[in-house]
């Protein structure tokens, strides 16, 4: 019973980071038909901005902020934010040097500019100037404070919170998507973008504007993840790959292109992958999850909420 | 209060439109006729923006629209609803409806047009959450001649309106069509340019008609006296 809660636990927390990083994949490619591969370095800058900002804080308080002595709740709720915020910003830019340029362009060339611009982030990130090329560890934000013991399974502040910023910032997805009106010239975009300018959409800005929301998702999962490991590796390190081919997979089994199917996907994906290790052999978590996407793509290849579609990229 | 002068358009190396000239009058149902193929739809795109003339120039009520992005257009007033109608089958019949006045933000006045756009097309208030894909192909048409409408259009574009729908319903379309043009009180008074292939019924309720045959106009004149020339008859009435 106690290593199910346990995993359960970690299958929450896990499946909700997949879920955040998987809204951005899954937007972008339902309304540009493509695989934003720089959407994982966004992640990274998300956890390394967060780094960045919490040391200087730090440093400029005078303060040391450890599990013991962690810093004031309000630090933690500024850092996520302004992650967020230049995140957004980071988004925006790449999509507009990057990606509006082609938007005439076969698919083939986004994809290849996307690896691109990818690889560009990763690599200069490592510079001595900016992040550097080793691993570092960002001060604690939270408390670790046991909330709760269920059996030998103790919930902490960590648990709550993060679970909790990820489903209120899907919740509040949800709300933007489904019920406003910029959520429904998404939508429509995404269906038909020259039918949708036909009602008086502006294309470029809700593009922009998808661009903006999913690198704030992003930017939240990389907060999320370094609170949670505290180490966080170098923007070019394979964590960070994997890290993003996991929520990758996870908007694919639900269904890419489809908002509700990314965060059943990223929930998905985590369980298995929690699930998988704690009851059967914890070295082959990569391959449950890599496992399931080629049944999925099999059997289901609209995945789990996706319509059966024939083409595709 | 549209004048359109001139236009070319080509698509990579196809030629689509060489030279087009037409006008429509305020107040006027304006047809435009052709086989397959013959630039209509081209013609339509152009107006609205979603393709660049490569020569000649579009003016709305004297502005010059050929440079502008298809949003801006229909914020001037000019209203399209496409070939095959672009119902956007991920939504419901009420968020397309409500789509469409996607320039406007007056609540009110948005929530009377829909009103009026269910009395016009009782249809669409029986199958309102319904998902819009799910609507045959009539009640598609009509949702995207009520959607179109949301917009409250000083220029309506109608492509193809009767294509593959029972003679029943094209008569019904007609019917509204001409209701929307007739002047106020019992209409909208709305002008409207209308691309048909039904050549018999589309000069039957417009005021003046143009043919264009491959990319080119190659007559014009009021719709009865087209309906009566012989070349007209031949070609596109099935007469002898
Ligand atoms: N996107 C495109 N790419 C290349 N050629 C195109 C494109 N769209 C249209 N054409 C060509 O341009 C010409 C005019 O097409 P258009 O759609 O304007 O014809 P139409 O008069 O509306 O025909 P229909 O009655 O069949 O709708 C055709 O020869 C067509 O093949
Ligand atoms: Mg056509």
């Amino acid at each position: 019973m106690d290593t199910f809660l346990q995993t359960l636990k970690d299958a929450l927390a896990i499946g909700s980071l997949y879920a955040l990083i998987a809204l951005g994949y899954t937007m972008v490619y339902g309304i540009l038909k493509f695989i934003n591969f720089a959407h994982s370095d966004v992640v990274v800058l998300g956890a390394w901005g967060s780094l960045v900002l919490s040391r200087w804080l730090e440093a400029r308080t005078g303060s040391t902020w450890t599990t013991d002595t962690p810093a004031p709740a309000y630090i933690g709720l500024l850092v996520l934010l302004a992650a967020m915020v230049f995140c957004g910003l980071v988004g925006f830019t790449i999509e507009r040097l990057a990606y509006k340029p082609l938007r005439k362009a076969p698919r083939l060339n986004v994809l290849i500019t996307a690896i691109g611009v990818s690889l560009f982030l990763q690599n200069t990130g490592q510079l001595e100037s900016l992040f550097g090329n080793r691993p570092r560890s960002i001060p604690a934000l939270l408390p670790d404070q046991t909330l709760v013991s269920i059996g030998r399974v103790n919930v902490t502040t960590l648990d709550v919170v993060g679970l909790g910023t990820a489903v209120a910032l899907m919740v509040l997805l949800e709300w933007l998507v489904f019920h406003t009106k910029m959520g429904r010239a998404m939508r429509a975009v995404s269906h038909n973008t020259t039918t949708a300018s036909l009602m008086g959409v502006p294309v470029n800005r809700v593009i922009s504007f998808t661009f903006v929301l999913g690198s704030m998702l992003a930017a939240a999962g990389g907060f999320l993840w370094s609170l949670k490991y505290q180490q966080i590796g170098q923007t070019a390190d394979t964590s960070w790959t994997l890290l993003g081919l996991k929520a990758f997979v996870a908007a694919v089994v639900g269904g890419i292109g489809n908002v509700r199917g990314a965060m059943v996907g990223g929930l998905a994906i985590g369980s298995l992958e929690m699930f998988g290790c704690a009851y059967y052999k914890s070295s082959m978590a990569d391959v449950y999850v890599f496992g399931v996407l080629i049944v999925v793509l099999l059997f289901r290849p609209g995945g789990i909420l996706g319509k059966a579609t024939i083409e595709k990229v | 209060m549209l004048e359109v002068r001139d236009v070319s358009v080509s698509y990579g190396a196809i030629k689509a439109l060489h030279g087009v000239s037409l006008t429509v009058e305020q107040g006027q149902i304006v047809t435009l006729i052709g086989c397959n193929g013959a630039g209509k739809s081209t013609t339509l795109r152009a107006i609205s923006g979603l393709v660049k003339p490569s020569a000649g120039s579009i003016h709305f009520e004297g502005k010059p629209v050929s440079r502008m992005p298809p949003h801006e257009i229909v914020r001037l007033g000019v209203v399209q609803a496409p070939e095959g109608r672009g119902i956007f089958s991920n939504m419901t019949v009420r968020e397309n409806i409500d789509l469409g006045a996607f320039t406007r933000s007056d609540k009110h006045a948005i929530a009377a047009d829909r009103e009026k756009a269910m009395e016009l097309f009782p249809r669409l208030r029986e199958r309102i959450s319904q998902n819009a894909g799910t609507l045959s192909g009539g009640e598609q048409q009509m949702l995207a001649i009520a959607r179109a409408l949301m917009a409250r259009p000083r220029l309506l574009l109608l492509d193809e309106p009767s294509l593959g729908l029972a003679p029943q319903i094209v008569q019904t379309i007609f019917k509204i069509i001409r209701e929307l043009n007739a002047p106020p009180p019992r209409g909208a008074g709305t002008t409207i340019l209308l691309v048909e292939q039904n050549a018999h019924m589309a000069l039957n309720i417009a005021h003046h008609a143009y043919v264009l045959e491959v990319g080119a106009i190659t007559m014009q004149g009021p719709a009865a006296q087209l309906a009566a020339s012989d070349e007209v008859r031949k070609a596109y009435l099935g007469g002898r």
